[in-house]
C-alpha cells in the first residue's frame, strides 16, 4: 500500500503540494490521490468516506492543483453587450446544504492556499452575502465559489449565467447523501443539468457518507442518457477502525414510555466527566432543551456544557461552534443540526439519547467522535424507554454488520420542476424540446414523461387549468420562434422572492411573563425563550401547560406573533413535548426489532428489566411473530381497546389510526380515539372489539385490508389537515402561492388566500391537477407515510394474529401511557364541536 | 376547513361499488337552525346562508365571485373554479328553499372588474338562478358600483320588516350585515376546530362569507368587540349539517 502510494503520488501531486503535506506531517491518502487521477482523466466521481477522512480536501485537491498550474494571466475586461465583465467565469463551484458549512470550508481552504501561496481567489455566496458583493461576483467571479443550492438556482436565473458558468470545470457537492433525500436535492439536480448544458466539459465530485446504494448517487452526479444509465466513478476511502458502540446498562428503573431519559441523567453526567469532550445527540429541539436544563441541574462541577439546535439564534450557535473548535467545552447537547460535517475538534465520546431511528444515521453520529479516522470512534446509546432498548440493540447489531439504511433516491418532485421551469425562463428563453431533454438528464427526473413536463410548463404559464381562463395573465408565453419567455420583468422579481424548496412552518416567539394576575392583564415584554410552530399553539387552550425550554409552562395568551407563557408548577403537563421523535424508525431497523422480539434467544443481550418485561408478555399474551401482525384486544375502565404492533413509525401509524377509526365507525363499534407511537397503535371505543372478533362478526383481515388505501383514504384526504399542509408546501414551491414574509400583515386573515380553500376547490374541479399530483406523491412518503403503510398492510395479509385478553398486556403499556399525554394530530371534525358543546352544557347544568 | 360539499360530491362520484356513507355525526341531536333576531325567527343554514320564510327571502354575504381571476390578474394564478363552486352551492340552496327574493349582501364580486371576467358558463348559471325571482345586489367595499350584464337591482341598503340589510356593519340595532367574514375557533381536548360562523346578539348579526375562496376573521378580533360592544354575542359555527352555538367568550382567539 505504502509503496503503491508513493509511485502514484509522484506524478499526481506537484512538488509544492507534496512539500506542504510533508510540512504538516501528513501524507496524501489513497482516496485523495484517486480523486486527482479521476480528475486528470476528466471523470466525474463519488467519494464515500467516513468523517475525518480528509474528504473535503480530497474534493478540492484537483481544483487547487489545476489552478496552481495554469498560466497566470490577469483577467481582461470585455464587453458583454449591456455591461462589462471579466474575461473568465468560475472554475469550480462548491455546493453545501448548510451555509455555515460553506463558510467553514472556505475558511479551511484558505489555509493551504495561503501557505502554498497559490494564485487562487475563493469566495462564498450565501443569503448573508451583501447585495453589492453578490452583484460584483456576477461581473467579476472568483475562481472558486462556495455556495448553496438556492444560490445556484438564483444565479442560473440571471442572464449572466452563460458567462459565469461556461468556463466551469468542476462542481463539488458536499454531504451529497443528505442533499439528495429532499426536494433541495431535486432542485440541485435540475441546476446541475443546466450547468452541464452551459459547460459540457464539466465534471462533478460528490462527497458522501456511507450510503446503502452508492450507485444511485453516482447516477445523480452525471447527465443521464436517453437510454440506459450513466454513472460517475466510485471511490471508496478505506474504512476507519470499527466503532465501539455500547448501550448504557442503567442501574435505574427503565421507564415504560417517554423520550426524556431523565432516569439516566446521573450516569450521563458521569460519562461526560470521564471524557474530554462529549457530543450528546438528541432527536428533537425540545429534548435538547430539556436535557440541557437537566444536565445543568446536576452540574456540581460547573463543567462547560453548551446547547446547539436549529431554533437557537445564529449568533448563539456560532459562539458554541467556536468554543467547541477551541476545545473550551466539555459537552454539547445537540440535535441533527450537527449531523452534518462542520469540523468539531477533539470529540472523544458521542452519547445518543433515545432511539437512533436508523443505522446509517447512527453511524454518521458516531463518526463525530475521534475525528482522527484511524482510531475507533466511541459511542454510548441511552434508550429512554423499554422499546428504545430494543431499537438500540438492533442498531448496535446493524452498526457491527455495517448495514446501511439510507433511503433510496427520490423521484423528482413536480412542484420543484415547476419552480425550475420558471427560473429557466427568467434566465434565458427556452424551447420545450430542449428543456425537456435537459431536465431528463437529471437523474431524479430521468423517467419524467413528456406529458408531465408539458403539464408543468402549462402550470407555469397559465396555472395548468383545464378551463383556459388565464391566457391574458400568463407568466411565460411562447414567441414566434417557439421559445418561452417571461411576460414581464415583475415575474422574474417574484421568482427571486419565492425561490427555494424549504417551506418553514410559521413560527411564533415564546416569551416568559408572570402569570396573569387578578386584573386579567398580561404583562408584556418578558424573556425570549425560543420559537415554536404555530400549529402547536393552535392545539392549546389558554391555561394549558406544556414543556418548552426545559420548563413546564402555562399558555397565557397569543399576541400577534408572540406567545406569552408563565412558569407553571403543574406536575402533569397537558402536552409534554411538541415533537415526539422527528425521524421515523427506518424500515430496516424495524425489521431487526421485530426479529429480536420474535426470537427469545436474542434476549440474552438485553438488560434484565427488559428481558423480564418480554417474558411476562410471552406468558400473558404472546410476542409479535417476526412476519405477522399481533393484534390484542382487552377491556379497561368501561372502554374496549385494540392494540396492534406494526413497528412502522409514528407517521404511518397515525394514518393507520385515522383509517381504522373510520372503518370501526362504519362497523358500528363507536371508536372514540387512537394514539400511535413508533412501534404500536391503540384504538379504543365503546363497542367490545374483542368479542366481535371472536364471535366472528368483525374480521380483522377485512379491517386491516389494503383496500383501506382506496376509498377510505380518498375520503380522509379530502379533509385531512396533514394533506392540506402537504398541499400548501407544494403550492408555495411551485409558485402558486407566494411566501409570507416576516413583518407582513398577518391579522387580517380574511384578506389573504388560504391554501386549504384552494385545495378544496381544486380537488373538486380538477382532481388530476399537477399540484394535487405533487401533493399526493409527497403524502406517500411524507407526513402521511402512505407508502410504508401500504407495504405493511400487504406484508401482514393473512398473517394477523389475534389475542383476546382480560386486561392490558405488558407490551401494550407504553402506547397506553401515551393516551392523554401525546396529543393525536387529529382532524378537526364535527365530533369535536359536538363534544365541546355538550361539555359546556354539562358545565352549565351542574 | 372541512368542505361539506366536496365530501358529498365525492360520495356521488364513486359509483359502482356499494359504499356505506358515514352517518351524519350529529343526526340524533336537535337541529339548531333557528336564530331569533329582533324578535324575528330566521333560518340559519349550515352552508352559511340565511332564510326568512315569511318573506321568502334568501340572504348570502360576501360571495367574492371571481376572486381567483382577480388574483390571477395580479400574478397568482389561483384556480378559476371559485365562481362555479360558489354558484353551485347557491344553486342548491335556491333549489331547496325556492326563495322569492335573493339578497347578496355586498362584496359579491372580489373587485369591480369581476363581472366582466365572468366565464360564459358562470354568467349563464347566474342568469338561471335569477330567473323568476327578485335579486338584489347590495353594494360592498369591493364592488361599490352597480355593474352591467349581471341582472338584479343594486342598493346600498334594503329594509324588510324590522330588519335592515347592508354590507358594512354600523353597530345599530336590527341590522344584518357581512364584510367581516366571521370565523370562530373552539378548542377541546387539546385539539381545535375553526369554522365560519354567524356572529349575532339579540338585534345584530354578521353573516359568514359564502364565497369559495373567502378566508375568515376570528370573532375574538377587536373588530367584533368594537361592533358588539362586548363579548356578549354568540358564534353560531357552521357544522356539516347543523350549527353549533358558542358564547364568544368561549371561543379562542387566533
Amino acid at each position: 500500500m505504502e509503496a503503491a502510494r508513493t509511485i502514484v503520488a509522484a506524478p499526481l501531486l506537484p512538488g509544492n503540494f507534496a512539500r506542504w503535506f510533508a510540512q504538516r506531517g501528513w501524507s496524501p491518502r489513497t482516496h485523495q490521490l484517486d480523486l486527482l487521477a479521476k480528475a486528470r482523466d476528466g471523470r466525474s466521481s463519488l467519494l464515500i468516506a467516513p468523517t475525518g477522512g480528509g474528504k473535503t480536501l480530497a474534493g478540492f485537491l484537483p481544483t487547487l492543483v489545476e489552478l496552481s498550474e495554469r498560466n497566470v494571466r490577469p483577467k481582461k475586461l470585455q464587453s458583454t453587450g449591456r455591461n462589462v465583465a471579466r474575461s473568465q467565469g468560475l472554475h469550480t463551484l462548491y455546493i453545501s446544504p448548510l451555509k455555515a458549512l460553506a463558510v467553514d470550508i472556505a475558511r479551511n481552504l484558505e489555509t493551504p492556499v495561503r501557505e502554498m501561496n497559490l494564485p487562487i481567489r475563493l469566495e462564498t455566496r450565501t443569503g448573508d452575502t451583501p447585495a453589492s458583493k453578490r452583484m460584483r461576483q456576477r461581473r467579476d467571479p472568483p475562481d472558486i465559489l462556495l455556495t448553496t443550492p438556492e444560490q445556484l438556482a438564483l444565479l442560473l436565473a440571471t442572464d449572466d449565467a452563460p458567462f459565469l458558468f461556461s468556463t466551469l470545470k468542476r462542481v463539488i457537492l458536499d454531504e451529497l447523501h443528505s442533499l439528495v433525500t429532499s426536494k433541495r436535492g431535486d432542485l440541485l439536480s435540475l441546476g446541475l443539468a443546466r450547468l452541464f448544458t452551459l459547460a459540457p466539459q464539466l465534471t462533478t465530485v460528490g462527497l458522501s457518507a456511507t450510503v446503502a446504494e452508492p450507485n444511485e448517487l453516482c447516477r445523480y452526479l452525471v447527465p443521464q442518457p436517453l437510454e440506459g444509465v450513466a454513472m460517475a466513478d466510485l471511490v471508496i476511502a478505506q474504512a476507519g477502525a470499527q466503532p465501539k458502540v455500547t448501550m448504557l446498562d442503567t442501574a435505574e428503573h427503565l421507564p415504560w414510555a417517554g423520550h426524556s431519559a431523565r432516569h439516566a441523567l446521573g450516569e450521563i453526567y458521569d460519562l461526560i466527566k470521564a471524557h474530554k469532550t462529549t457530543l450528546v445527540f438528541v432527536n428533537t429541539r425540545s429534548q435538547a432543551e430539556f436535557m440541557f436544563q437537566e444536565l445543568w441541574r446536576v452540574n456540581d462541577d460547573n463543567l462547560p456544557i453548551a446547547l446547539h439546535h436549529g431554533s437557537l439564534d445564529v449568533a448563539q450557535r456560532r459562539r458554541v461552534e467556536d468554543a467547541m473548535t477551541a476545545g473550551k467545552l466539555r459537552a454539547v447537547v445537540c440535535t441533527s443540526s450537527l449531523d452534518l460535517g462542520v469540523d468539531w475538534g477533539d470529540v472523544d465520546l458521542v452519547i445518543n439519547i433515545g432511539a437512533p431511528k436508523g443505522s446509517s444515521r447512527l453511524m454518521q453520529r458516531v463518526g463525530r467522535s475521534n475525528h482522527r479516522y484511524d482510531e475507533p470512534s466511541k459511542a454510548v446509546l441511552v434508550p429512554a424507554n423499554r422499546f428504545e432498548v430494543l431499537e438500540c440493540r438492533a442498531a448496535i447489531d446493524a452498526v457491527a454488520d455495517n448495514a446501511q439504511d439510507t433511503p433510496p433516491l427520490r423521484t423528482g418532485a413536480l412542484d420543484v420542476l415547476c419552480q425550475h421551469i420558471l427560473g429557466r425562463a427568467c434566465g434565458e428563453p427556452f424551447l420545450s424540446d430542449g428543456l425537456f431533454a435537459e431536465v431528463r438528464a437529471a437523474a431524479p427526473y430521468a423517467t419524467l414523461s413528456r406529458a408531465d413536463f408539458d403539464a408543468a410548463v402549462d402550470f407555469v404559464a397559465t396555472g395548468g387549468y383545464a378551463l383556459k381562463a388565464y391566457e391574458r395573465f400568463a407568466k411565460i408565453r411562447q414567441g414566434k420562434d417557439g421559445k418561452w419567455r417571461i411576460t414581464h420583468p415583475r415575474v422574474a422579481q417574484r421568482y427571486r422572492m419565492n425561490i427555494g424548496t424549504i417551506v418553514e412552518a410559521d413560527m411564533l416567539k415564546v416569551r416568559l411573563v408572570r402569570s396573569r394576575r387578578s386584573t386579567g392583564m398580561i404583562p408584556r415584554g418578558g424573556r425570549l425563550l425560543g420559537q415554536v410552530e404555530e400549529y402547536f399553539i393552535e392545539m392549546l387552550s389558554v391555561g394549558d401547560s406544556f414543556v418548552f425550554a426545559g420548563e413546564v409552562l402555562k399558555y397565557e395568551a397569543l399576541v400577534e406573533d408572540e406567545v406569552y407563557v408563565s412558569r407553571s408548577n403543574a406536575t402533569d403537563p397537558k402536552v409534554p413535548s411538541y415533537e415526539g421523535g422527528k425521524f421515523p424508525l427506518s424500515t430496516y431497523l424495524a425489521a431487526r426489532v421485530r426479529g429480536i422480539l420474535a426470537n427469545a434467544d436474542a434476549w440474552h443481550g438485553l438488560p434484565a428489566q427488559v428481558r423480564e418485561w418480554l417474558e411476562i408478555q410471552a406468558w400473558r399474551s404472546m410476542l409479535p411473530p417476526a412476519g405477522d401482525l399481533l393484534v390484542e384486544t382487552f377491556p379497561r375502565g368501561g372502554k374496549f381497546y385494540l392494540v396492534c404492533y406494526p413497528f412502522e413509525g409514528r407517521l404511518a401509524h397515525q394514518t393507520l389510526g385515522m383509517l381504522l377509526t373510520r372503518r370501526l365507525e362504519r362497523a358500528g363499534l363507536r371508536p372514540l380515539g387512537f394514539v400511535a407511537n413508533e412501534y404500536a397503535l391503540t384504538v379504543w371505543g365503546l363497542g367490545d372489539l374483542g368479542l366481535r372478533v371472536t364471535r366472528g362478526d368483525l374480521s380483522l383481515a377485512e379491517l386491516f385490508n389494503e383496500d383501506m388505501l382506496g376509498d377510505d383514504l380518498e375520503e380522509w384526504l379530502a379533509e385531512s389537515a396533514l394533506m392540506k399542509r402537504t398541499f400548501r408546501s407544494c403550492a408555495i414551491i411551485a409558485g402558486l402561492i407566494e411566501r409570507r414574509f416576516p413583518g407582513e400583515e398577518k391579522s387580517r386573515r380574511q384578506l389573504t388566500i388560504s391554501t386549504d380553500l384552494v385545495y378544496d376547490v381544486l380537488r373538486k374541479h380538477q382532481p388530476d391537477h399537477i399540484l394535487l399530483r405533487a401533493a399526493r406523491a409527497d403524502a406517500a412518503t411524507g407526513l402521511l407515510d402512505i407508502k410504508r403503510l401500504g407495504e405493511m398492510l400487504s406484508r401482514v395479509k393473512g398473517r394477523i394474529v389475534h389475542k383476546a385478553l382480560d386486561h392490558v398486556s405488558p407490551l401494550a403499556v407504553p402506547v397506553m401511557l401515551e393516551i392523554g399525554r401525546e396529543t393525536v394530530y387529529g382532524e378537526a371534525s364535527d365530533v369535536l364541536l359536538a363534544e365541546a358543546a355538550d361539555a359546556l352544557i354539562k358545565e352549565a347544568m351542574s | 376547513m372541512t368542505n361539506y360539499w366536496t365530501l358529498r360530491a365525492n360520495h356521488r362520484r364513486a359509483a359502482g361499488a356499494a359504499r356505506v356513507v358515514r352517518e351524519p355525526v350529529a343526526a340524533s341531536l336537535p337541529r339548531t337552525f333557528e336564530i331569533v333576531l329582533s324578535g324575528t325567527a330566521l333560518i340559519a343554514d349550515p352552508s352559511g346562508a340565511l332564510y326568512w320564510p315569511e318573506h321568502g327571502l334568501l340572504v348570502v354575504a360576501d360571495l367574492h365571485l371571481e376572486k381567483g381571476s382577480s388574483y390571477a390578474a395580479r400574478g397568482q394564478l389561483l384556480p378559476p373554479y371559485d365562481t362555479a363552486a360558489t354558484l353551485a352551492r347557491l344553486a342548491r340552496l335556491i333549489a331547496h328553499y325556492v326563495p322569492r327574493c335573493v339578497i347578496a349582501l355586498g362584496d359579491s364580486f372580489h373587485d369591480g372588474g369581476g363581472p366582466a371576467r365572468l366565464q360564459v358558463g358562470d354568467r349563464e348559471s347566474l342568469g338561471a338562478l335569477q330567473r323568476g325571482r327578485d335579486w338584489i345586489w347590495i353594494t360592498g367595499n369591493h364592488d361599490p358600483e352597480p355593474a352591467e350584464n349581471i341582472g338584479g337591482a343594486f342598493h346600498e341598503t334594503v329594509t324588510v320588516g324590522a330588519l335592515t340589510f347592508r354590507h358594512l356593519p354600523t353597530g345599530t340595532a336590527n341590522e344584518i350585515c357581512g364584510h367581516l367574514h366571521p370565523v370562530a375557533r373552539i378548542a377541546h381536548r387539546g385539539r381545535a376546530v375553526s369554522r365560519r360562523c354567524f356572529a349575532a346578539d339579540e338585534t345584530r348579526m354578521v353573516m359568514p362569507a359564502f364565497g369559495a375562496f373567502t378566508g375568515g376573521l376570528n370573532v375574538r378580533d377587536a373588530a367584533f368587540a368594537d361592533l358588539f360592544g362586548t363579548l356578549a354575542f354568540t358564534a353560531h359555527m357552521l357544522g356539516e349539517d347543523r350549527l353549533y352555538a358558542f358564547a364568544a367568550k368561549h371561543c379562542r382567539p387566533d
